[in-house]
């Protein structure tokens, strides 16, 4: 363990030498999977940055590094930060989990916070947004604003995260209308607009009238607008330039006041690791305005919906729901633990297709 | 699982949306091969045109300003390709891999303050009376005015190439350059305006990504499509219609998986994918018993020694 | 009228120069860049070429200008051979592709044993993998005649898509809550090619420098070098002198091939640890670049390695420093590239300044 050695060394040699100018000023890290102008998941953690900028001013001091591959590369621009002086750093992809968890090995007095990941330590915290809250929101006016009963979903990997996401739309639609189906068609990316309108414009073509989307680009809501009657909802951010239809809301991942707070945690010395899964309630997932789009006994069943969730009255994934071969999940009433949540690999009942391996 | 749910001619339409940037940059990289030269830089051209229209269409308000101002971008940038190549001698492909590079720099320093814009829309062009044909209407007569574009610059070119001198001149630059400078034709200067012309034809078919077929402006929002543009020019073997044939099979892949997926059919997503490139390799291998092989001086550098 | 004559012998003192000539010039252009962007560009060309090196911090990022480097150089040996013999292989990053995923299959399939065996055995499918999908286009360019430029760059694409399909599917980690990606190798002691990484040290550096010196070997003091060397220079004089030109493709193509696997399996075990959909970042392409840079000469490819590697990590340093934008440095890489090339003209022809003469 030399390096440790050296770089705890030198963090402290850094710390004496420019002692003074540390202590007034917070030095916040982030690193983005994305260019900042992805106009989606990159995009919205920025906004997050600016937002801590402008709670703090003075106060603190923010860098980061765009469109950092994961893997090798990471782990050195995480390094960099912490030898730079940064007191937090933000590692915003999943990807990150392990040279996250490496740098924070060498440096104990640097606190991390990484993104959708599941490893944390003494001074590395995770946290993640219950996206799905969201979801529910949006299979509720889903199911009751298609006409043909067909909604179109565009994943991007068959991996948890998204499963979860189809499974709560589904459920919700299924309940304001026992007649939806969903079209679900896997992108194999996150961000590709040009695949993503191919995607969106197959599943309009046959026949869906609702497009959900879990990539990052605008490109399924301009298919949309080209399409006519069909409508969509914004992802990751609010993609208000296609209000008032095709999009009639969104789901927003607003990380700023979790940001925000964390800042302010290191600021006092009260900065502790912690496992976080936020939802609509924390304002972690925020719902974009559901527009005129909509009719008003829709718009307002969405926002009891969404008020229940947020109390804690109402959970999405509670019972009975069977699975997709019909075996049963959860029983009456029951609600699901965030274990079989977080690692969830198989439909609801009453999706049709299989999830590819 | 539902076949039927699949609409063939919505299907061929909106392939042949797919396949028009990739037509675009293929025929003007076809051009450029048939003279000698081999731009690897199509990639960056494009997106170098995709954020140049975008820009531009968003500034003056106007689609057809944008669509010539990338077309002017992709030139530009290509004669960075041209003096390299051309009058410094650089290694063609080393020059071609480095103009991707500095390409997808520059568009995402230009496009800074177009994240997350509406360009001002282009209008389809439905041909009145053809346009309400059953079928045929929807497929031929429904689209936009670029997507016409590239089908008859694809005629263009081939018209060009086969039964004008001026063909006849860039094909003997592209087969022998030592012998097209013996009979006195500038072989700089006809690679010079090959290399401009892919250019303009590849920052088009950026445009038509960011403006007509998503329409929005992301860094880096071409995704690969200027690579499978030079594959496609080898599997046309070089053959103006070849590559138009080859951009629907290409588009009309990935638009087939698509529909193949949404209709609840469970297909191998990567093994398809791979489809388009390992046909290529076959193409390839069939071609080179054929006479219609590459042009003999691709990639090689000409220097006149007078 | 600027005329350009082939000079009879490359110019030493050009081929020196050049590059020096091109930083140079690259830094004042770059400059200017980063002053239009509102920064400081002193501060910004030392933050790239001075710190990394001598800065502050120069004891955690030397290292980490091998990691850098290694596989760019390992890459670039094997290429600049056949580029030499005028064979053009631009498919190293399919190839370095297929060797990470052979060698992390090897390794994979072990966990959790722990042995002293199974590194060795990785090292040996990395390189066979690598060396096996170079072989397809050289075995169709021997028999078939067919473009390897064209198959090894389609063959990219069928390695990239194979690579999403095992992240996802085969070799997915099997713990990781079904995530795409593989275990972590480098958590692995018998599978790592890490040496030591709290240094920054693994296995494929070593191999990089022994690549180097080999080639330097094989090229001055081989008959093989000679004939390589031959085959490019004078086809014709090498044709009567015997090079059987089917064995010198394979030859040029499977070691360019083998030394692209390396370089993956050596990445894919240490530095970045998985098998992840986005693996390959692209180092396949940037050693064509590095090996033109270094003028196809072993010892210039080194360099030109270090060179890239340096304005990597001195680039991300701007960024996270001085908040310069990503694309900024890739517009700044691309300028030095530019100069590079455009430069190199003068090592082989001189710039005479004549009258236009009627022909």
């Amino acid at each position: 363990m030399r390096l440790s050695k050296i770089l705890t060394g030198a963090t402290l040699a850094l710390g004496l030498a420019t002692g003074a100018a540390a202590q007034d000023k917070t030095k916040v890290g982030f690193i983005y999977v994305g260019p900042i102008g992805d106009g989606g998941w990159t995009y919205e953690h920025d906004k997050g940055r600016l937002a801590v900028e402008e709670h703090f001013g003075d106060q603190v001091e923010t860098v980061y590094q765009e469109s950092v591959p994961e893997g090798a590369d990471a782990e050195r621009a995480i390094t960099q930060m912490a030898l730079q002086g940064a007191d937090l750093i933000f590692t915003t992809s999943f990807g990150y989990m392990d040279p996250t968890i490496n740098v924070a090995k060498k440096f104990p007095d640097v606190k991390f916070e990484h993104a959708t990941g599941y490893k944390q330590a003494e001074n590395v915290s995770t946290y993640s947004a219950r996206f799905y809250e969201g979801r529910a929101v949006q299979g509720h006016i889903a199911g009751q604003m298609t006409d043909s009963n067909i909604v179109g979903y565009i994943g991007s990997y068959p991996i948890p995260e998204v499963i979860r996401g189809i499974n709560s739309a589904f459920i919700h639609a299924r309940k304001v209308n026992p007649d939806v189906e969903f079209k679900i068609v896997w992108a194999y990316t996150w961000f590709d607009p040009a695949k993503e309108a191919d995607a969106a414009s197959v599943l309009i073509e046959q026949g869906a009238d609702v497009i959900l989307q879990h990539t990052d680009s605008t490109a399924p809501l301009a298919a949309a607008e080209n399409a006519g009657d069909v409508i969509g909802f914004g992802q990751a951010s609010d993609m208000a330039e296609y209000k008032p239809s095709p999009r009639v809301s969104s789901i927003i991942d607003n990380w700023a006041p979790y940001y925000i707070d964390r800042v302010q945690a290191v600021i006092d010395g009260t900065w502790e690791s912690q496992d976080i899964w936020h939802g609509i309630d924390e304002g972690m997932v925020g719902i974009g305005e559901i527009t005129d789009a909509v009719p008003d006994d829709i718009k307002a069943s969405a926002l009891e919906l969404k008020d229940s969730i947020a109390s804690g009255d109402y959970h999405p994934f509670t019972g009975p729901i069977n699975k997709q071969d019909g075996s049963a999940w959860l029983a009456e009433g029951e609600v699901a633990d965030d274990g079989t949540l977080l690692g969830m690999d198989f439909y609801v009942e009453g999706i049709e297709g299989k999830i590819p391996e | 699982m539902d076949l039927s749910a699949i609409n063939p001619v919505l299907l061929i339409a909106s392939l042949m949306v797919a396949a028009t940037p990739l037509l675009l940059a293929s025929v003007g990289e076809l051009v450029v091969e048939r003279s000698g030269v081999l731009n690897l830089g199509v990639e960056g051209m494009m997106i170098t045109g995709a954020i140049c229209g975008f820009a531009i269409s968003v500034e003056t308000g106007s689609p057809f300003t944008g669509f010539l101002a990338a077309m002017g971008g992709g030139a530009l940038l290509s004669l960075l390709f041209a003096f390299l190549t051309q009058f410094a001698l650089a290694n063609q492909v080393a020059s071609g891999l480095a103009l991707t590079l500095f390409g997808l720099g520059l568009s995402a320093l230009m496009g800074q303050g177009y994240v997350g814009i509406k360009p001002p829309a282009t209008p389809r062009l439905d041909i009145p009376l053809l346009s309400d044909i059953p079928v045929l209407g929807r497929i031929l007569f429904s689209h936009d005015l670029v997507l016409y574009f590239g089908i008859a610059l694809t005629a263009v070119v081939w018209v060009l190439l086969k039964y004008t001198r001026v063909g006849l001149i860039l094909r003997a630059v592209g087969e022998n350059h030592d012998a097209a400078h013996a009979l006195g034709f500038s072989v700089v200067g006809v690679r010079v305006v090959a290399i401009m012309f892919g250019g303009a034809c590849a920052g088009l078919g950026g445009a038509y990504i960011s403006l007509i077929r998503v329409p929005q402006w992301t860094e880096g929002m071409t995704a690969g499509i200027g690579w499978i543009a030079l594959a496609l020019v080898v599997f046309a073997s070089w053959k103006p219609w070849r590559v138009l044939l080859g951009a629907y099979l290409f588009g009309g892949i990935s638009v087939l998986q698509l529909n193949l997926q949404a209709a609840g059919i469970a297909i191998p997503v990567e093994y398809l994918a791979m489809s388009p490139y390992i046909v290529t390799i076959l193409v390839l291998v069939s071609l080179s018993a054929d006479k219609s092989r590459a042009p003999a001086s691709l990639g090689r550098i000409f220097h006149a020694s007078q | 009228m600027i005329r350009l004559e082939r000079r009879p012998q490359p110019s030493r003192l050009w081929s020196y120069l050049t590059p020096v000539i091109a930083v140079i010039v690259t830094m004042i252009a770059g400059g200017l860049l980063f002053a239009a962007l509102g920064k400081n560009p002193v501060e910004a060309i030392r933050t790239i070429f001075w710190n990394p090196l001598f800065g502050e911090f120069a004891f955690y990022y030397r290292p980490q200008l091998l990691v850098k480097a290694a596989p760019l150089v390992l890459i670039a040996i094997g290429l600049s051979l056949g580029f030499r013999a005028g064979i053009w292989n631009i498919g190293a990053e399919g190839q370095y592709i297929v060797g990470a995923l052979c060698g992390a299959g090897v390794g994979l399939a072990f966990h959790p044993t722990e042995s002293v065996l199974i590194f060795p055995l990785m090292v040996i499918a990395g390189g066979l993998g690598g060396w096996a999908w170079a072989m397809i286009p050289g075995l169709l360019k021997v028999r078939f005649g067919t473009n390897e430029i064209l198959v090894s760059l389609m063959l990219v694409y069928v390695a990239e898509q194979l690579l999403a399909s095992m992240a996802l599917g085969l070799m997915k980690n099997p713990e990781g809550h079904g995530f795409p990606g593989s275990r972590n190798l480098s958590d692995y002691a018998s599978a790592t090619s890490w040496i030591d990484q709290d240094i920054g040290l693994h296995w494929g550096m070593a191999a990089a420098f022994i690549a180097v010196i080999l080639a330097y070997v094989l090229l001055n003091r081989h008959i093989l070098g000679f004939n390589i060397r031959l085959s490019g220079e004078a086809p014709r004089a090498a044709k009567f002198s015997g090079v059987a030109p089917a064995r010198l493709i394979l030859f040029c193509l499977g070691t360019s091939g083998a030394l692209a696997g390396l370089a993956g399996m050596f990445e894919v075990a240490g530095p970045s640890g998985q098998v992840s959909i986005d693996f390959n970042v692209g180092y396949g392409f940037t050693a064509i670049i590095v090996a033109f840079l270094g003028r196809l000469h072993p010892v210039g490819i080194l360099l030109a390695g270090l060179l890239m590697a340096l304005t990597y990590i001195g680039g991300e340093m701007a960024q996270s420093n001085l908040g310069l934008p990503a694309a900024a440095i890739q517009v700044f890489q691309g300028m030095l590239l530019f100069f590079l090339l455009a430069l190199d003209v003068l090592t082989h022809f001189r710039i005479r300044l004549s009258a236009r003469r009627t022909a």
